[in-house]
């Protein structure tokens, strides 16, 4: 393996396990959809960000990003209260629209400079190595995607760290956590602030739409194989980073798409966990069948 | 105890007015009861008791009016009341062990970033171990009946050690083993001077459950000792045309012609009543 490879795919698994940490409680808060709508979502705040700094680097488009994630979290909340729509459409409506309003923003102001739909939707993952993050005197550190990623998993697991119990009681039971006086509010914009951020720091290596895939699979992979929050959490982070791997491998065997594969191969480990799951409950299920049946 | 909590009500509720989408859930509700009782705010389906309990505890705001809970608002007493809301309102797949869901009630604004101390686990295991869930303690919350998950919650509210209980129907779908486990508790509540408000939708057991009752219908039908709440003009008032059996039974058990809890469960409360008389 070469040393571009290397990168791309240390790349990959730093974003692997930010998002399988988050994704973990988007699926324990039934908010998997929020995921999706806030990473197509951030696309407006990604180009006008953009458009105003006039470069792809740095917090401008960070902070961009992450105002209109959580912008779009405040409008589903929004229409949800205040307008009494069922959650499911209230996501439909805002993330299409924020989506649609980055997509025209794209087409019709950037065509002179470089940041093109393709690679806000699918990522460039292969680009990776091209890529260097310098010091001021001008001597490379080290791939942006690789730095980007290690600052993500720090934020990540330092937020985890110190809103573990947060998370956990307001993912449970919302209510019991208000009746504590917990600020809901708090842990709620705070954790879609988190997947923002999440998304923004992994869109150009992934994209946009396939950060979905590590956001959701590797946890929902995780939760069909264990009921202990910490060890599901461990799990997750483990599929991520495997699916990174395997993907990497796959898309030089067959030549293809590096996130695409990634997220085909995350969806076969899924599948292959969910069938193994089956079989196993149906042999169990059948032997208390037979020794019922001898007794 | 301070003299001024002994003096104000547990719990005051003043012209509360509740609406969803406008219609009215709660119309000028008003009363008060006093600490120590064991109260239940009893109404047919849809006359706004859970509404009554989720204004109480603030998870919902009044159109009009206001609650005193031990003669303060909320916000200052909020660590002397515990809520044990409706079993079905959380996923019981969700990943968490029963002593992980009870450990929930040491929970609270400034305490979610230390570690549970010493003095906190104690106190967990000493509410598992009071609504007998100790042997149950590591089990994930999937793998519970009915009356199991109930005393998870009640545990928990158990563990925050408040002076005000207030529960969401506890009784529902539970095991005889449970409700007797909750009825003493209930008792020792009481007599260690906790306050025990309850929705309960069950009115043949509200007069052997509860001294103070409230009956609902929207409106406040009547709030005060249970034997001069729950009489025939009451009841009719408040289930109308639905009630020739409920406004029966009601009249049957005011004049305790109708054994309807079993022997043991008079028996163990009357030396309560002695005592505390």
């Amino acid at each position: 393996m070469t040393i571009e490879g290397l990168y791309i795919i240390i790349a990959a698994m730093l974003i692997a396990a930010s998002s399988a940490l988050v994704g973990s409680f988007l699926i324990l808060r039934k908010m998997s959809m929020m995921g999706d709508a806030i990473s197509h979502a951030v696309l407006p705040g990604i180009v006008f960000a953009f458009l105003l700094s006039g470069s792809r680097a740095g917090l401008p488009m960070l902070l961009g990003a992450a105002a209109t994630g959580v912008l779009a979290s405040l409008l589903i909340e929004l229409l949800y209260r205040k307008a009494q729509l069922p959650q499911d459409a209230s996501i439909g409506i805002t993330f299409t629209w924020l989506f649609a309003l980055g997509v025209i923003f794209i087409s019709s102001y950037t065509g002179q400079v470089d940041l093109d739909q393709e690679c806000v939707l699918y990522g460039e993952i292969a680009l990776v190595p091209l890529d260097w993050l310098y010091t001021g005197a001008g001597s490379a550190i080290a791939p942006r995607a690789i730095v980007y990623g290690v600052v993500l998993l720090l934020v990540v697991g330092v937020y985890l760290l110190l809103g573990y119990r947060g998370l956990l009681i307001t993912s449970f039971q919302n209510d019991f956590a208000a009746a504590l006086g917990i600020s809901t509010a708090f842990w709620h914009f705070s954790f879609m602030s988190l997947v923002s951020v999440t998304t923004v720091l992994s869109f150009e290596t992934v994209g946009a739409i396939l950060i979905l895939a590590f956001l959701v699979v590797p946890p929902a992979t995780a939760y069909l194989m264990t009921q202990r929050l910490r060890v599901m959490l461990v799990w997750a982070v483990f599929w991520g980073l495997l699916a990174a791997v395997e993907g990497y491998f796959l898309a030089r065997w067959i030549d293809g798409s590096i996130a695409g594969a990634m997220a085909s191969v995350a969806g076969l480990n899924f599948m292959g966990v969910a069938l193994v799951k089956q079989v196993l409950k149906r042999k169990k299920r059948a032997t208390a069948f037979h020794t019922a049946a001898v007794k | 105890m301070s003299a001024n909590k002994e003096a104000a009500p547990a719990l005051e509720v003043h012209n509360l007015t509740a609406t969803y989408d406008r219609q009215p859930v709660l119309w000028d509700i008003d009363f008060s009861l006093p600490e120590g009782s064991l109260a239940g705010i009893l109404g047919p389906n849809g006359s706004g008791k859970t509404t009554l309990l989720r204004n109480i505890m603030g998870l919902m705001q009044p159109d009009s009016g206001y609650v005193r809970l031990l003669g303060q608002d909320l916000a200052k007493v909020r660590a002397q009341v515990s809520y044990v809301p409706q079993r079905e309102s959380v996923d019981w797949n969700f990943p968490v062990s029963v002593s992980e869901v009870v450990a929930m009630g040491r929970y609270g604004p400034g305490k979610l970033l230390r570690r549970l101390r010493r003095q906190d686990r104690d106190i967990i295991e000493e509410a598992m171990e009071r609504t007998g869930i100790l042997p149950l303690a590591h089990r994930h919350i999937s793998q519970l009946s009915g009356g199991q998950q109930q005393r998870v919650f009640i545990a928990r509210a158990l563990a925050q050690q408040a002076q005000i209980y207030l529960m969401d129907e506890p009784f529902v779908g539970v095991d005889a083993a449970t409700e007797e486990a909750i009825l003493n508790l209930l008792g020792e509540m009481k007599n260690r001077g906790h306050t025990v408000i309850m929705v309960h939708h069950d009115l043949q057991t509200a007069q052997d459950f509860f001294d103070q009752a409230v009956l609902l219908q929207t409106r406040l039908v009547a709030a005060g000792p249970v034997e001069t709440v729950l009489n025939k003009e009451n009841l009719q008032q408040a289930y109308g045309g639905r009630l020739n059996v409920l406004s029966k039974v009601g009249q049957l058990a005011a004049e305790k012609q109708f054994p309807l809890r079993e022997k043991a469960f008079r028996e163990r409360k009357k030396p309560a009543h002695g005592e505390s008389d």
